[in-house]
């Protein structure tokens, strides 16, 4: 009994790491990756795909060691992990499979509707202390951010801030969910989410690029005909040589059944 | 038959020496290892490891400090001037801008060409600052000059104010806010956990009838079983917003929010451990002290107490540990603005919460990953103060009790 036990276990695990493909990397890709996931397992029986997050950069270090398929990464490949892939005698190959849009949210009850992007870096880099000197009531701003770890974070940092560091003793939460909950139930804060996580309990703001010509609200029509600013590719990276294993996976994330997925987890489709 | 037994009792007794000794090595490798990991940071150096900052050779500023490397990339400081340079605008080079100018095919196979084009760019830019990686930048070419990069001093890191640890080119690693905050968050925890839970572990062990005690006995000890990132979860949606009411402040996530949940936490871990230790004074000791007719406070205060000091003193050091190294709940209510904390109200970031939020993405080996592990040796080295005064307590206080 026991034997017959063990050769089933035995056998099923080959067979696993024979069709098996492993997705590790990016935890805002990570929702995306499953439900892909279940739904391709239900159309191939014979695949399998076990996806793990642990973020981007875990991910690309596990493609290094290859002890992952897939890369997702929600942050384009570093310069630095690049180099380490070549010199491993490994070539990356990128694919865009959906964007996500970040939107700016403040407490329902502020009566600022719209910023610049001038003026969020203002925000969160210190320099703008007041809601009074955005229009608003007199106030001061609590701005809301991620912690360090996150891919969000380093998006938000380089695509609004320009890069400059945030200010110093920001506060920072552990999860996109706590940035909802705290800003919902602080009048003066503000934060910034995944367009998925947008709910009553907070209001978004129209954000311009412009210098103020245009302002554009935050939403999945908006990010499409990217007339949105602050929007992120998702990607997957995978080794070149790898290829046929991962194509057929890779592709039914990109046809039209994969990306109505992505539409429903709360992103935004790449066509 | 004997011999089989003695043979079975000796190896009974080898096994418990040999995992008794297996523990113990256990432990020790891990603190070894943890100050190991910790103490390679006064080696890295306070620019990313493996990049360096490099300039035109004709800019007469020779030595940055870290403060002033932050303070141009944040565009706080614009002009060479007031680094003690020539009157000229700071011009700030990243090295993914490199990129934008030259496409792949530009750079030569592998890259070979790209040392030569940084040098291009910073000879063409008298007044540039450019944070480049060391294997690709431009050394031998005339007219660019390196900055010398200095190592992470014990002063920054004790001493610094700012804890920035992803900040570029260069992070910042003070861990002073951070082990106020701690300190902060604890202590008042303990302040109000301590009366409180000494108070309810005399009322149920000397004053509460039976029945209320087989009732309120287990309910607390089930508290202790509550997962702390419920306690977290309860903090942030219940406590922040009361705390924000109450004391009418613009942020609910506050030093003060963070020891309210940690003092209902260590609450159960104080009241079980210092019940058994006042409900362990012998029969024999209480009925000798009514018997001289002291009434039942006096007994209590006088008797019972100092009988089971040693164990109040365990229940003390078991509090102050829950609430040092609690990591969850903290994280979700504190706020983790790491700020010198100037008020109970105002955000704070512990030690813990700092470890646990930035370890999974801090590259390993690099000096953010160090500097995470000598915050742990930090914790470890205030725990151990704590547990070893509250051991030279309780003894005084035995050798002149009872």
């Amino acid at each position: 009994m026991k034997k017959t036990i063990l050769t089933t276990i035995a056998l099923f695990t080959i067979t696993l790491s024979l069709n098996a493909q492993r997705i590790k990397g990016s935890d805002t890709v990570l929702p995306l990756s499953q439900k892909v996931a279940e739904s391709y397992k239900k159309a191939n029986l014979k695949n399998t795909v076990s996806v793990t997050g642990g973020g981007s950069g875990v991910g690309i270090s596990a493609l290094l060691t290859g002890t992952t398929d897939i890369a997702q990464a929600s942050r384009k490949i570093k310069f630095d992990e690049k180099q380490k892939l070549q010199k491993g005698g490994k070539t990356a190959k990128e694919v865009i499979i959906a964007y996500d849009a970040l939107a700016v949210v403040v407490h329902p009850s502020n009566k600022v509707t719209i910023l610049t992007r001038e003026q969020l870096e203002g925000i969160f880099t210190g320099k703008i202390k007041n809601w009074k000197e955005l229009g608003g009531e007199d106030m001061k701003i609590i701005p809301y951010s991620r912690e360090t770890s996150s891919g969000t974070y380093e998006f938000f940092k380089e695509h609004v801030l320009k890069n400059k560091n945030y200010k110093n003793g920001i506060l920072s939460m552990p999860a996109t969910g706590a940035i909802v909950q705290s800003v919902s139930q602080t009048k003066g804060a503000i934060g910034y989410i995944g367009l998925a996580y947008l709910s009553k309990g907070v209001k978004a703001v129209s954000v311009s690029y412009n210098s103020g010509k245009t302002y554009t609200e935050p939403s999945v029509a908006n990010a499409k005909n990217k007339t949105y600013p602050i929007v992120r590719p998702l990607y997957y990276y995978y080794e070149i040589k790898s290829e046929a294993k991962v194509k057929s996976f890779i592709d039914y994330v990109l046809s039209t059944s994969g990306q109505k997925i992505v539409s429903e987890v709360g992103f935004v489709p790449i066509k | 038959m004997k011999r089989i037994k003695r043979i079975l009792e000796r190896t009974i007794e080898s096994i418990l020496t040999v995992s008794g000794a297996v523990t113990s090595i256990a432990i020790l490798l891990i603190v070894i290892f943890l100050f190991k990991e910790g103490l390679g940071l006064f080696k890295s150096p306070s620019v990313e490891k493996g990049y360096s900052l490099y300039v035109n050779s004709k800019n007469t500023v020779n030595d940055l400090d870290v403060e002033d490397i932050k303070h141009i990339y944040d565009s706080e400081v614009e002009n060479w001037k007031e680094l003690g340079g020539r009157d000229q605008e700071i011009k700030i080079f990243r090295f993914e801008e490199i990129f934008n100018i030259y496409s792949d095919e530009e750079l030569g196979k592998d890259y070979s060409l790209l040392p030569e084009k940084l040098g291009e760019v910073i000879i063409q830019n008298p007044n540039i600052i450019a944070y480049l990686p060391q294997q690709y930048a431009p050394t031998d070419i005339q007219g660019v000059k390196a900055l010398p990069s200095k190592d992470i001093s014990i002063g920054d890191f004790f001493g610094g104010r700012e804890w920035m640890p992803t900040a570029t080119p260069s992070p910042l690693f003070g861990v002073l806010p951070l082990i106020l905050g701690t300190l902060i968050v604890s202590i008042i925890a303990i302040l109000i956990a301590l009366p409180l839970g000494l108070g309810v572990a005399i009322y149920l062990s000397e004053l509460a009838g039976e029945r209320t005690r087989k009732l309120m006995k287990p309910t607390i000890e089930l508290l202790a079983g509550i997962p702390s990132v419920v306690y977290g979860f309860f903090g942030l949606v219940v406590l922040v917003p009361i705390v924000q009411k109450v004391f009418g402040l613009s942020v609910g996530e506050t030093a003060f929010t963070g020891s309210l949940i940690l003092a209902i936490m260590a609450l159960p871990t104080i009241i079980t451990v210092a019940e058994d230790a006042l409900r362990n004074t012998p029969r024999d000791m209480r009925e000798a002290s009514l018997a001289l007719g002291a009434t039942q406070w006096q007994t209590i205060y006088k008797v019972v107490i100092p009988y089971s000091a040693s164990g109040i003193s365990a229940a003390v050091v078991l509090g102050i540990g829950r609430a040092m190294g609690e990591t969850m709940a903290v994280l979700m209510v504190t706020g983790n603005a790491a700020v010198m904390p100037h008020s109970l109200f105002e955000p704070v970031r512990t030690i813990p919460a700092t470890i646990a939020a930035e370890l999974g993405e801090a590259p390993a080996g690099g000096a953010h990953y160090q500097s995470l592990f000598l915050l742990g040796c930090i914790l470890f080295v205030i725990t151990m103060i704590v547990s070893i005064t509250a051991e030279v307590i309780s003894k005084k206080q035995l050798n002149k009790g009872v």
